[in-house]
């Protein structure tokens, strides 16, 4: 049976993240899944863990500078030859894509980077992803013995096993090397536990504001709060401060592929589109019908964002949502 | 220093190449007789000199276009390998500096894959960008994670869209630009492998999406209510997630 590595990343401490459950969910398809730490498992995260099918958790400290990939990915490779894993599956994000780079570097394995699905042809791994701003859809594959893959959020349900497991907790050896020449100066996370919106880079639904906001994003997050979901906006909003810049969807700032996305008063240059292609079903607001989102979309009312938005949202509370 | 782009000269690989500029001033006004210079490097086809040719035009030095039929649709890995050859050919280099995404599916990952090629520290997604004395020192904001490094060159930065703003090519620069020599390189100049050379991840199929045909509605005063009844209709509401 193929050997799946699903590394857990260090905030696994609080449980398990929605992205990571999608990816659990895909890995138990491809095979027996073994889940990486880097702190001790608490009995409810292995209990989380047992309840998507994880038949074995490696545990390993990684020494300081813990956040550097090049130190992560060292443990990932450690795990990888300790269970013989013919796959590893990250979730995508910024600093996993790294670790994931510097895995597949060290195992000389082929990478696939923020795809939507993957399943296994004759002991390959294959891999969708959208590319050039959505409008392709291509199909990968990887050639080496092992692959490592980063899947987008959304790419998948969340589904936990028919069967739950008890994982085996094991404490992996492994020896890591700080990279030369490199210290953290400073280190701050920011503290999400007052948020009421899930996190910009794996909500299912994304609601977005641009320019056509002038700066009031007041119908834009009702909308995101009727819906549960999570506001971003464009690069030119951010420069005008509109918004912190964590709330940019874009080629440069956060890539988002929830199951829907809202874009209202967003005209849809490339920079933008290139953060949200991988989008399930795209809604537009504009008043302009030629504007490029409301082209790509599948559903766009042409109309004032504010009145359109409120309604939306009336609407929806009249339906319970 | 080196910047290293992919085909058209991308619109955070002008920020790469503002930073390199910048690095070199400051490595200037330390030291005038530093003899520092900007590298401009591009991998792709023959149209990719263009990358390079615009690099020169904001203040490169020079240009090293790595071209080669067999690089045609490299991977990731063989980009890399190809790109740390020829950064390796131009020894001694301080930093390399990319940009963080390529806007052509080419991923955010060239930067980790080529320090961890060249076995060199890495500085990300930098904000900010600093030099003096040997050291690089970047901070970056990503994932909900603030932080701030330092690295002793020779180190590999990426850089984003914000970190800087991009000079505009003046005339006399455009005009120079056209002078400055670009050095070719084939992959055997290269020195790489047939190892190196093989693509470990092969497309097998690229299908162009069909034209959206979007359901597009005049808003009436119910265009709200049908934007609520199109969500409900398509069974979007579904929070599963949370």
């Amino acid at each position: 049976m193929t050997g799946v590595l699903v590394p857990l990343g260090s905030d696994a401490a609080a449980g398990l993240r929605p992205a990571t459950r999608e990816v659990l969910t895909l890995a138990r398809d491809l095979g027996e899944v073994t889940a990486l730490a880097h702190t001790t498992p608490t009995a409810d995260l292995l209990a989380e863990l047992g309840s998507y099918g994880v038949t074995r958790v490696l545990t390993t400290p990684l020494p300081e500078p813990a956040s550097a990939a090049a130190v992560a990915a060292q443990a990932v490779v450690s795990a990888v030859t300790e269970v013989s894993c013919a796959v590893v599956l990250f979730t995508s994000s910024f600093t996993t894509k790294e670790i994931a780079a510097h895995t597949a570097h060290r195992l000389g394995a082929g990478l696939l980077i923020d795809v939507g699905g993957v399943h296994l042809d004759g002991g390959r791994l294959v891999g969708g992803k959208r590319a050039f701003g959505g409008t392709w859809e291509t199909v990968c594959e990887v050639r080496t013995e092992v692959a490592v893959a980063t899947v987008t959020p959304n790419a998948v349900m969340a589904r936990p096993a028919p069967q739950p497991t008890v994982p085996e907790l094991r404490d992996l050896p492994a020896e890591i090397e700080v990279p030369p020449r490199l210290e953290l100066l400073e280190r701050t996370v920011a503290d999400h536990s007052g948020d009421t919106r899930p996190s910009l880079a794996e909500a299912a639904i994304v609601v977005s504001g641009g320019r056509g906001t002038f700066g009031d994003f007041e119908p834009v997050e009702e909308l995101a709060d009727a819906l549960g979901a999570a506001v971003g906006t464009t690069r030119d909003c951010v420069e005008e401060g509109w918004l912190p810049p964590e709330a940019m969807v874009g080629q440069t700032g956060t890539t988002v592929a929830p199951r829907v996305y809202i874009g209202a008063g967003i005209s849809g240059a490339p920079h933008h589109i290139g953060g949200m292609a991988g989008a399930g079903t795209v809604v537009a607001v504009n008043i302009d019908d030629e504007a490029p989102l409301v082209q790509l979309a599948d559903f766009a009312v042409i109309g004032d964002l504010s009145s359109v938005l409120a309604d939306a949202v009336e609407a929806l509370r009249e339906h319970g949502g | 220093m080196r910047s290293t782009e992919d085909g058209t000269l991308n619109e955070v690989d002008e920020n790469a190449v503002e930073t390199a500029l910048q690095l070199k001033e400051a490595a200037q006004a330390a030291d005038p007789d530093s003899g520092h210079e900007v590298v401009a490097l591009t991998m792709g086809p023959s149209i990719a000199v263009d990358a390079a040719r615009r690099a020169m035009q904001m203040g490169a030095d020079r240009g090293v276009h790595v071209c080669d039929d067999d690089l045609a649709g490299a991977d990731y890995a063989v980009t890399a390998a190809a790109l740390a050859a020829a950064i390796r050919t131009e020894a001694p280099v301080d930093a390399v500096v990319t940009g963080m995404a390529a806007l052509d599916g080419l991923g955010s990952v060239i930067g980790s894959l080529l320090a961890a090629e060249l076995g060199w520290p890495q500085l990300s997604v930098a904000r900010s960008v600093s030099w003096a004395d040997g050291v690089i020192t970047a901070h970056r904001g990503v994932d909900g994670v603030s932080e701030t490094w330092q690295a002793a060159t020779p180190a590999v930065v990426s850089v984003t869209d914000v970190t800087n703003s991009p000079r505009l090519a003046r005339m006399k620069e455009i005009l120079a630009a056209k002078a400055k020599p670009v050095r070719t390189l084939s992959a055997a100049d290269l020195g790489l492998t047939t190892e190196e050379l093989t693509s470990r991840t092969a497309v097998r199929s690229a299908t162009r999406r069909p034209e959206p045909d979007p359901e597009i509605i005049f808003d009436d005063g119910t265009g709200g209510a049908k934007l609520a009844e199109y969500l409900i209709a398509h069974d979007l509401l579904a929070k599963e997630n949370s």
